[in-house]
């Protein structure tokens, strides 16, 4: 399974050529640029291939709400800890989750205090542990965007159609577009463009973007992930600043069509229905959340296991919240690098392999 | 005690008695005969003159089995590689088992027989043992604890303190073989990738190497935590920073695929046959040459140098693609995949 694909795009002479061509381009400007990223995986791109050191000085690249664990609230985290608490039920999730702290333990704390806590490396891996497990509760902790809602939603309609009743899924998944949309209304928020994520418009398509471009006029485009994506969507989005265009652009055109993917946006729409959802840093959004239909509401973690709450709060001192929407970089929080740690994180924004602060702290402190 | 096909490890093969006597001699004494072994003392007693290393490792992996090696021939070379990166010639080697009830006696029989194989490569003798056996749950499959005495030759002066501006710096080959090998076998994720763990001791490419350059100053094994964790802990040691060239970093193209998928870096994973060795810049070309005569070697390749410590504290640079250096960092925690 060789992928030359992979070697083209990081070679050197190549994305030398695109820097100096990004180069040029930014000569251009009338004032420096605020480029905004909206997908974790475009952080962790930036830091681990020096591209903001790379770039221009006029260019400034910050990071926005675009790691599932990060926008998670406290809520929902505390929720799904209650809820592995519980007596003959097995908790799973992906990874990172594990050593996110909630507001009074991680889940990573709540195993050493005997819950049943499982990493699963697909939703269907817990699909399994439930049919292997028939006198437990197997519930999974459903996060992400767009690119992860559809396989959750497969794995619900196959419990519900194979009756396997003890699957239940909390599901705090989140869509982007709203989010977007919430952030442009931002008052403050300086971003003078949108380096959007690949994989997620793969699924929703590019005029998911078309309220950004027409309402807020904020040039969108959407971008692959290797340095040479990257450099080459950072040109077209100057191109569009400096003319003073605000269009949706397709850089990523080997991973996205035009149309999306409407099969998996039909399977997202077949389980869930849009709700408001709490998202860290930007607070609630309407419509901006996935909750189960009531078709499947016997799958439903939310439903069969109301826990309280109330005591949820976000960790203090900690600016993951503003660093979430941009406003803040972590080199700005106090405690970034002191209190807060990959090995000791305080936030979520520390924790995740798509956290900002994880990749300022992996590769750029 | 192979003749029925479905036998198992039972408590009663650790007792000490009449089971664990036949299980000793029939798969122990047959596979790893040596003339001190053989003598089944308490211990094995033998003559060394010079300066020894002397090291222990514990072997846990899962699955036991994996492509490239198995349990046998990983807690074999790790002992061998952790003697043979102080310059020493690894001699003899001691091995404990702690073996989970029900285990195949086939299964058994294969990893010691690949503990016989590779012993035998690596020129090396085992010469005591022991076997528990304990109660189903209580281990997974077997563990294999090996402990090694080296005989390290005059002249010999290797530590990870011993790094010194200017060095150059070689890795012997393709980087993360083993990590992604064992992670793409774990359940839940048996890719289709012809993927093999690196695992091979290293004890002649290493006597080649001090051959060509006796002055070697840094020799160390990237097992866990990777070429990354390895860096860290010289420039650490030595108080000295590194800086590597990424471009120039050798990995296969299937270890690439695989850490694409699951949002890891190559730099990160194990390594079970492969060194990075520190030598000054004026011997760099003399062990690169006798290291690529090596069957372990075949690969080598210099992907940075040791500079003076600019900053506060020793840090790892690496010079991407684009020209600019960013942090190698020490990797935290376990490697998990990406979500999304």
């Amino acid at each position: 399974m060789p992928l030359p694909f992979l070697d083209d795009f990081r070679q050197g002479q190549h994305v030398r050529a695109l820097l100096e061509q990004l180069a040029e381009h930014a000569a251009t400007l009338e004032r420096p640029a605020r480029i905004m990223e909206v997908c974790g995986t475009h952080t962790m791109a930036i830091s681990r291939h020096g591209i903001r050191q790379a770039i221009p000085e006029s260019l400034a690249l910050i990071s926005g709400p675009g790691c599932p664990v990060c926008v998670t609230a406290n809520a929902d985290i505390d929720a799904f800890i209650e809820i592995a608490l519980l007596p003959n039920v097995i908790a799973t999730t992906f990874g990172d989750m594990l050593r996110v702290p909630g507001t009074r333990m991680g889940l990573a704390q709540a195993r050493g205090q005997g819950a049943r806590v499982q990493i699963v490396y697909s939703t269907l891996d817990a699909l399994k542990l439930a049919r292997e497990n028939p006198d437990a509760t197997v519930i999974f902790f459903g996060i992400g965007f767009e690119t992860t809602a559809p396989t959750v939603a497969a794995a619900l309609v196959e419990a519900h159609e194979s009756n396997i009743d003890n699957f239940m899924v909390l599901s705090a998944h989140k869509v982007v577009p709203p989010a977007l949309a919430a952030l442009c209304a931002t008052p403050g928020l300086a971003v003078d463009a949108f380096l959007c994520p690949g994989h997620v418009t793969a699924i929703i398509g590019p005029e998911a973007y078309r309220q950004v471009v027409d309402d807020f006029g904020i040039p969108c485009v959407i971008a692959g992930f290797e340095p040479a994506d990257i450099l080459q969507s950072l040109t077209m989005l100057i191109d569009q600043i400096a003319a003073g265009r605000s269009e949706v652009e397709l850089q990523y055109s080997r991973g996205v069509r035009p149309e999306g993917n409407p099969t998996a946006m039909a399977m997202i729409d077949r389980v869930f229905e849009p709700c408001d959802a709490e998202w860290r840093g930007l607070g609630v959004i309407p419509g901006s959340g996935l909750a189960i239909r009531e078709e499947f509401a016997a799958h439903d973690a939310a439903r069969r296991f109301p826990v309280d709450v109330s005591y949820s709060r976000e960790p203090a001192g900690c600016l993951c919240g503003a660093i979430l929407t941009g406003i803040k970089s972590p080199r700005d929080c106090p405690l970034f690098s002191r209190g807060c740690t990959p090995d000791h994180p305080i936030g979520p924004c520390m924790v995740s392999s798509e956290g900002t602060c994880a990749a300022y702290f992996q590769y750029e402190i | 005690m192979s003749k029925q096909p479905d036998s198992r490890i039972l408590l009663a093969h650790g007792s000490g008695g009449r089971l664990t006597h036949e299980l000793i001699e029939q798969v122990f004494g047959k596979t790893l005969a040596n003339p001190i072994l053989d003598r089944m003392d308490d211990a094995a007693t033998f003559d060394i003159e010079g300066r020894l290393a002397f090291t222990t490792d514990s072997h846990v992996v899962s699955p036991i089995f994996f492509p490239g090696g198995d349990i046998g021939r990983l807690s074999l070379t790790g002992t061998v590689n952790d003697l043979a990166m102080m310059g020493a010639k690894p001699l003899y080697i001691s091995a404990g088992f702690i073996i989970e009830e029900g285990l195949p006696v086939a299964d058994l029989e294969t990893i010691v027989a690949s503990m016989g194989d590779t012993a035998h490569e690596a020129g090396v003798q085992v010469v005591a043992g022991d076997t528990k056996v304990v109660e189903r749950g209580a281990a997974d499959g077997i563990f294999i604890t090996t402990s090694g005495i080296g005989l390290i030759p005059p002249g010999v002066q290797i530590s990870a303190t011993g790094a010194m501006p200017g060095d150059a710096i070689i890795v012997s080959g393709a980087i993360g073989d083993h990590g992604a090998t064992i992670l793409s076998k774990r359940e839940g994720m048996d890719f289709d990738v012809e993927l093999q763990s690196d695992c091979a001791p290293l004890g002649g490419l290493v006597a080649d190497m001090l051959a060509a350059a006796p002055g070697i100053h840094v020799l160390r094994d990237p097992t866990r935590g990777g070429v990354a964790a390895t860096l860290n802990e010289i420039a650490a040691s030595s108080e000295v920073d590194i800086e590597i060239e990424e471009e120039r970093i050798p990995y296969r193209a299937e270890v690439r695929a695989v850490c694409e998928l699951l949002g890891l870096d190559p730099m990160v994973l194990a390594n079970e046959g492969k060194l990075v060795a520190f030598v000054a810049a004026e011997d760099a070309g003399q062990v690169l040459e006798a290291m690529k005569k090596n069957r372990y070697g075949s690969l080598a390749t210099k992907i940075g140098r040791v500079r003076k410590i600019e900053s506060s504290r020793p840090r790892v640079y690496a010079r991407t693609v684009l020209g600019s250096r960013r942090i190698l960092s020490m990797p935290t925690g376990e490697q998990l995949p990406r979500i999304c």
